[in-house]
């Protein structure tokens, strides 16, 4: 089983316009683990800086400081080499993400043959056909194409490539955003499936808080960068308490309200001196993650 | 808050497989392995096959049958008859047989330049554009540099320079190459710079893929379409600058081709005389012979690019179900 330990993890992109430079922090000291058989969600909006966490992991993009280190079963920490064998990436856009020349087939087979799961044309074949029952795909899509299959289709051949590996932590990037309402549920409750099945290790991410609460044990928020609220699922949605939570949980629509107007439900109070500190859940208090790497320095919440 | 998730106990009563609306394609339209990557058949490919293949057959095997093109006949600028298909020239050649060695020169330097053209735009263009950074600044200046230099005066200059006896084919086939390829090099640059940020070079690369092999199987087959048409516009483009410049008396010195075919009606004075038949011929082979390329050039988007070929499939598709409206039309029709 492999462990994802993300530690104080900062990306900085440098922007350019003419001759001046300035450059944009877009990951600021994030920080968590992942662990066999859970589920962290993370949650924010568009450009909070998600997908860049996720790219980081999927080592597509290098990180500016801070590190990721995924940690086998006997506690050593996976050789670089071996990093994706343990280590896969499931993208937003399924329409996107598979290459509309290749065979169905062909996206599977890569990742077994570079990895060394299978040799031979007949085992690639058959392992192949295993993945696709493993996401509950018919065989006879092996030899389609992309463009021949359904969201929720390439979607789950998406999947099915992240596994290929033997994959232990999976990151998912919104996988269901870009679905149809209809086919949401059967990929996020396969991925449910499959964690059961296989242990892993999963970071789903998303900017929907109704499925972040229901298929993740615990939630991150991510506001501009920073990881501005962390705790268990139900305590961070249940009981938000930084303000772009709040604003992030009021925005949801709530049937019990149906009728009133949106604009009548009361402000949360913000609390600006609190913008830049996190509230840990499970420790019960904010903390400033900018005043020293060690947790003492802690303000009372 | 807990109105969050309406039906969470609905959830688990749908199993993980079904999906509405997720009902695969029928099976007899779908096209596997090599098959997929021919055009599917249409008029316009019909027609620029049939042009492209009887020119090359032409050029490929009339010289066989013809007889010697070089053999000199005391009936000058005689019209076309049954013993001169195509008439003589103002000695006496015959401009058939003429106009056969003169197909398969010209094809051939059209080939060879079309290919040595294309590697050349592929390998600056691609890896440049893939690679990024300082690789791609150097291939792009080099590009452009190649880009400005007015290639029509540039390949005079070199022909000019190689002494005429040494100007073979080869010499004039890597000139008009090397002057040809900047352009499809920036298109193709283009083109990989929008496919290289595509989610599926990104999953290729996370699978673990070498960067050569995310080029040569992930990019370049996205890039075939453009790679063909800047292949098949290559050929056209050498196939008229060679025939520019054996028109101009510095093509290729040991080789006939249309070119040197037009330049001799020219000195000829076959214009003036209003002998038609020597320079028509090899003027409209040119031409039918581009007009070919282009009719593939359009039919061979259709191999990649799926919206293309979509509205064939739904026909197919529509008949294949053979729906009672459908039929009751096509009984009237018939």
């Amino acid at each position: 089983m492999t462990t994802l330990e993300v530690r104080d993890l900062v990306k900085e992109f440098t922007l350019r316009s003419g001759l001046r430079r300035t450059r944009l922090r877009a990951v600021h000291r994030v920080d968590f683990t992942l662990v066999p058989g859970r589920t962290v969600a993370l949650v924010g909006a568009s450009g909070s800086g998600k997908s860049t966490v996720a790219r980081m992991i999927a080592r597509l993009e290098k990180p500016t400081s801070g590190t990721i280190a995924a940690v086998g079963p006997d506690g050593t920490r996976i050789k670089d080499r071996h990093y994706r064998d343990h280590v896969q990436m499931v993208f937003q856009d399924p329409f996107a993400s598979l290459n509309p020349f290749h065979s169905i087939e062909h996206h599977l087979a890569r990742p077994l043959v570079l990895h060394g799961r299978a040799k031979g044309r007949e085992q690639v074949r058959e392992q192949a056909s295993q993945l696709l029952e493993r996401v509950s795909l018919p065989v006879e899509l092996m030899d389609r194409r992309p463009h021949e299959l359904s969201g929720g289709q390439r979607q789950r051949v998406a999947i099915a490539r992240a596994l290929a590996p033997g994959a232990r932590v999976i990151v998912a990037d919104e996988p269901v955003s870009m679905l149809d309402v209809s086919s949401r549920l059967g990929v996020l409750s396969l991925l449910a499936r499959l964690q059961r099945e296989d242990d892993l290790a999963v970071l789903y991410i998303t900017h929907d808080l109704a499925t972040a609460r229901h298929f993740s044990d615990s939630i991150l928020v991510m506001n501009r960068g920073r990881i501005v609220e962390r705790g268990p699922a139900d305590d961070v949605i249940l009981t938000p308490q930084h303000p772009y939570t709040q604003t992030l949980a009021a925005a949801a629509p709530n049937p019990e309200l149906r009728g009133r107007l949106l604009s009548s439900e009361p402000e949360p109070q913000a609390a600006s001196d609190r913008h830049h500190l996190t509230y840990d859940h499970e420790a019960g208090r904010w903390i400033d993650i900018d005043a020293a790497t060690d947790s003492d320095a802690a303000v009372a919440g | 808050m807990t109105s969050l998730i309406p039906s969470s106990s609905g959830l688990e009563d749908l199993p993980p497989g079904a999906e509405p609306g997720a009902v695969p394609a029928p099976a007899s339209t779908r096209r596997t392995g090599w098959r997929a990557m021919l055009p599917s058949w249409t008029p316009k490919l019909a027609v620029g096959l049939g042009l492209v293949v009887a020119i090359a057959l032409f050029g490929l095997i009339g010289p066989v049958l013809a007889g010697d093109p070089d053999t000199i006949r005391n009936i000058s600028l005689t019209a076309p008859s049954g013993d001169h298909w195509l008439g003589t020239t103002q000695t006496g050649q015959d401009v058939l047989d003429q106009l056969t060695h003169a197909t398969r020169g010209s094809l051939q330097i059209g080939l060879l330049v079309g290919v040595m053209a294309t590697v050349l735009s592929a390998v600056f263009g691609v890896i440049g554009g893939y690679v990024g950074g300082i690789v791609d600044e150097a291939f792009s200046l080099f590009s452009n540099v190649m880009l400005v230099i007015p290639g029509l005066p540039l390949v005079i200059v070199i022909s000019g320079f190689v002494p005429a006896d040494q100007r073979g084919s080869w010499t004039i086939a890597l000139v008009l190459a090397v002057t040809g390829w900047a352009a499809s090099a920036r298109v193709l640059r283009a083109q990989t710079l929008s496919v290289r940020n595509r989610d599926y070079v990104a999953a290729a690369r996370v699978a673990g893929e070498k960067p050569w092999r995310v080029i040569c199987v992930e990019i370049v087959p996205n890039l075939l379409p453009v790679l063909a048409s800047q292949f098949v516009f290559a050929v056209i483009a050498a196939i008229l600058s060679e025939a520019g410049l054996s028109f101009l008396g510095l093509g290729a010195s040991n080789s006939s081709t249309l070119g040197t075919m037009l330049y001799f009606a020219q000195n000829g004075f076959a214009l003036q005389r209003e002998a038609w038949w020597w320079f028509v011929p090899p003027g409209l082979i040119i031409a039918v012979f581009g007009c070919g390329l282009a009719l593939i050039n359009l039919s061979l988007d259709e191999i990649i690019n799926p919206r293309l070929r979509r509205p064939v499939r739904k026909r197919a598709a529509r008949a294949a179900s053979g729906s009672s409206r459908n039929s009751a039309v096509r009984s009237t029709a018939a």
